[in-house]
């Protein structure tokens, strides 16, 4: 990397810290509208938050945050953008719950079997938009938004199919609210806990699959061309690249990461499956992917800010302040992160661009 | 969203648009004014009209009456306005140049708006407040993608996560503790908008009621087109009026005045637009203020009209519908009006009895074994096939069920547009310009 390019993300950097401030004086100012001293309220958060439990939290929150960024990160570098992880996951989580509660496996292999089931499922899901795009010409953005509010509906009737079935003392019927309880060897087991909340290793697995979608991104083949494709799809057409295979892949690529998103809830935290259980990680995930950049290491640090403002909210409560100042938070960040990023890329870009012609006007003179 | 390839058999990079900027069909015949016959206003009566019919016949031999009956009529226009709405927010924002993903989260902030002003104010007050709030919504997006260029996707899901963050706050700030309300519900409206029925046709004022009994003769047919006009004549909330009115005053401002043709220049090339001095942001400004106050005016309906309050979670996504039902109508208000009515129809059905959901199934196995029959004419062998196999499958089903699981019944209109996309997407012409970057001065 040489100078320029350190000098601009180094740029980029301090205005996306600036942005986010931003966004806490912005929020700041609508507290301060609704009768709260915003001092207080942030002061409260901050030393709430920093407390080993919420910290514990924060990282537990952010787990599937990271994964969920990760998968809409693949498609933004192809110009792709899934919506549809939301729908993805949570087809993925409905197989996971079933095939885990149908079957007992021995410890390891549970875990890895309902790994495979959930990104086969995740990616099968991605494949109907991307076979759409390709063959049909069907955008990915109206298609994965249709796909979601089916893949909701398509769970929440399967589930009565697979729903935990038990009888109560007289012999009748119960009709559970969840499906069958996967059994202890097929969970994820905690590294720490403290105060009541425990951290699993599904952060530690959030983390290896977000390395993992590094170096597929930035050090392998099938990244470069993924890259290229993105950034100039007339030349990578050009030097051979196949759009529309990219374009699968791409998309069965997110959707098998993105079909990861849910298995902290069923195989740490219920342990089966829910139609209502954790939605709306995929829009989420979004947020998330925009804020990193769409680079592995910048989507774990915006997990970790969203996964601390909601750790920390838990106090707001208490204080009477409403805790969906957070989301406005969220939204505010999102908002002016891409606006302050645009504003600088593009007054750096111009920058570069004087700098190059003075140099260019001085060797011109020398010559 | 940028260049992308799509597979076109001649290789050429075409630009990628909102829904699909139709990679060259090996199979389309060149295209030419008479040969796009389906588009002409005459075909599309004669084929309402005949839709019409088979779903009378559907609806006599499978004695649903509810299916045409005027309730679920006048249900199905109270749930189609919203919808309505939400398209022409959509054509608004697009046929300027500039996607909005975001109206969502406009229809979200008309809700709170208008439930807020409808229970301080009255039902009026509560519209006007719903639409400002929408426009707010539609400002901050216009100043993120003209101003900041900043991708248009993007832009509008910040605007549907703040949206909602920001009336969940304000619920608990001035709902909670409150006579009737909560953190998630406004107190109800302190006064409604008032509704109109048609007097001698529909028997308003306590006069004849001709449609009526015409609908209680049971005569196929007539009796179902008595129903219908009853149900769209009947208890006409003014609020859905006006929002049906929209649809002819958004066709002759856009295709009839120079701002309309200056505006639609601007979504289809801005460069050359602002060439011959057209003020392209100031432009796209004003779409986007009235783009998101008909999204403020579809949510505020919502909570005005359909409801007696705001409720969290009262839009159900009917934003995203609503970028569905413009592509439905090819950007196009009457076409658009036809998808928010189909959207609307269905979304009635579910309402009132989903017993009569079964024989809409053969009604669109029926229509769609038609369509197949037509595109095989045609020579469009793959769609003609698909078209058939999916229509006898509804038949087959219809004959199998009684009735249909309520979850499967909610996603029928999402399944219903992303195979009308997959068919159809190669036909449909979207604004050129839609979603792409565009700075003042830029020539390409």
């Amino acid at each position: 990397m040489d100078r320029e390019q350190m000098q601009r993300m180094g740029f980029i950097g301090l205005s996306s810290v600036g942005a986010v401030l931003l966004a806490f004086v912005l929020g700041g100012i609508m507290l301060a509208a609704t009768g709260h001293n915003p001092f207080d309220v942030y002061g409260q958060m901050f030393s709430y938050g920093f407390q080993t439990p919420q910290l514990l939290d924060m990282a537990k929150r952010a787990g599937p945050l990271i994964i969920s960024g990760c998968a809409v990160a693949i498609g933004f570098k192809l110009n792709l953008f899934n919506i549809g992880v939301e729908g993805q996951y949570r087809v993925a989580m409905l197989a996971v719950a079933a095939v885990g509660g149908m079957w007992v496996f021995p410890w390891p292999l549970g875990i890895l079997v309902l790994f495979v089931v959930a990104a086969v499922t995740g990616a099968a899901w991605a494949w109907i938009p991307a076979f759409l795009k390709v063959k049909r010409g069907v955008n990915e953005v109206i298609s994965t938004i249709m796909l979601n509010a089916i893949a909701i509906g398509l769970t929440a009737w399967l589930f009565k199919y697979v729903r935990y079935e038990r009888v109560d003392s007289s012999g009748r019927p119960i009709l559970d609210t969840k499906t069958t309880p996967l059994p202890e060897s097929s969970k994820i087991g905690s590294i720490a806990s403290s105060g009541g909340i425990s951290l699993s290793w599904y952060f530690v697995i959030a983390l290896v699959i977000a390395l993992l979608v590094w170096l597929l991104m930035f050090r392998s083949t099938f990244g470069f061309q993924l890259r290229a494709s993105g950034l100039n799809p007339v030349a990578a057409k050009t030097s051979g690249i196949d759009s529309g295979k990219m374009v699968i892949r791409a998309m069965l690529l997110s959707g098998g990461v993105a079909g990861f998103v849910g298995l902290q809830a069923i195989m740490v935290e219920e342990g089966a499956f829910r139609p209502s259980l954790s939605l709306g990680l995929g829009f989420a995930g979004i947020a998330v992917a925009l804020l990193g950049r769409n680079h592995p290491g910048g989507i774990i640090v915006a997990a970790l800010l969203f996964g601390f403002l909601q750790a920390a909210s838990g106090i707001l409560q208490v204080q009477g302040v409403p805790r969906s100042i957070v989301d406005i938070i969220q939204g505010l960040v999102v908002l002016s992160v891409v606006i302050v990023n645009e504003s600088v890329g593009r007054w750096l870009d111009k920058r570069t661009a004087r700098s190059a012609s003075k140099q260019l006007s001085k060797d011109g003179v020398a010559a | 969203m940028s260049n992308s390839l799509t597979p076109s058999e001649g290789g050429s990079p075409v630009r990628d648009q909102l829904v699909a900027s139709a990679p060259g069909d090996p199979n389309a015949e060149p295209k030419s004014p008479g040969r796009r016959v389906s588009a002409s206003p005459l075909w599309l009566v004669l084929i309402g009209l005949a839709l019409f019919v088979v779903l009378a016949l559907v609806r006599y031999f499978t004695e649903q009456n509810s299916l045409t009956s005027p309730n679920q009529i006048s249900a199905a226009l109270r749930a189609t306005a919203p919808l309505l709405l939400a398209g022409l927010a959509g054509l608004w924002a697009e046929r300027s140049g500039i996607v909005n993903i975001g109206i969502e989260g406009m229809m979200i902030l008309g809700t709170w708006f208008g439930g807020w002003a409808a229970w301080q104010f009255g039902g009026w007050a509560g519209i006007l407040c719903g639409i400002l709030g929408g426009v707010l919504g539609g400002l901050i997006h216009a100043l993120a993608t003209v101003r900041f260029n900043v991708d248009h996707v993007i832009s509008g899901v910040a605007i549907n996560i703040l949206a909602a963050g920001v009336v969940q706050f304000l619920s608990v700030s001035f709902f909670e503790g409150q006579q009737g309300g909560g953190p998630a519900k406004s107190p109800p409206q302190s006064s409604g908008v008032g509704s109109f029925t048609m007097p001698l046709l529909a028997g308003g004022n306590g006069s004849a009621d001709l449609l009526g009994d015409l609908h209680k003769a049971n005569i196929p047919v007539l009796s179902d087109l008595g129903g219908v006009l009853k149900g769209l004549l009947s208890e006409l909330s003014y609020a859905t009026i006006l929002a049906l009115l929209l649809v002819p005053i958004t066709a002759f401002v856009l295709w009839r005045t120079k701002f309309g043709l200056q505006l639609r220049s601007s979504g289809e090339a801005p460069a050359a637009a602002e060439s011959l001095g057209v003020k392209v942001a100031r432009l796209r400004y004003s779409a986007m203020a009235i783009s998101g106050g008909l999204a403020g005016f579809g949510g505020a309906f919502l909570a005005i009209v359909s409801s007696s309050g705001y409720q969290e979670g009262q839009t159900a996504n009917r934003g995203f519908i609503g970028l569905a039902i413009m592509i439905f109508g090819n950007w196009r208000p009457v076409g658009l009006l036809g998808g928010a009515g189909l959207f609307g129809y269905t979304d009635s059905l579910q309402l009132t009895g989903s017993s009569s959901i079964p024989a809409l199934l053969l009604f669109v196995g029926i229509a769609l074994v038609v369509l197949a029959g037509w595109m095989l004419y045609r020579g469009k062998m793959l769609g003609g096939i698909v078209a058939g196999v999916v229509g006898i499958v509804c038949g087959v089903i219809w004959a199998l069920l009684d009735t249909l699981p309520d979850d499967l019944v909610k996603i029928t209109p999402y399944l219903v547009t992303l195979v009308v996309l997959a068919v159809a997407s190669q036909r449909l012409r979207p604004p050129a310009h839609a979603g792409l970057p565009f700075r003042s001065g830029d020539n390409h």
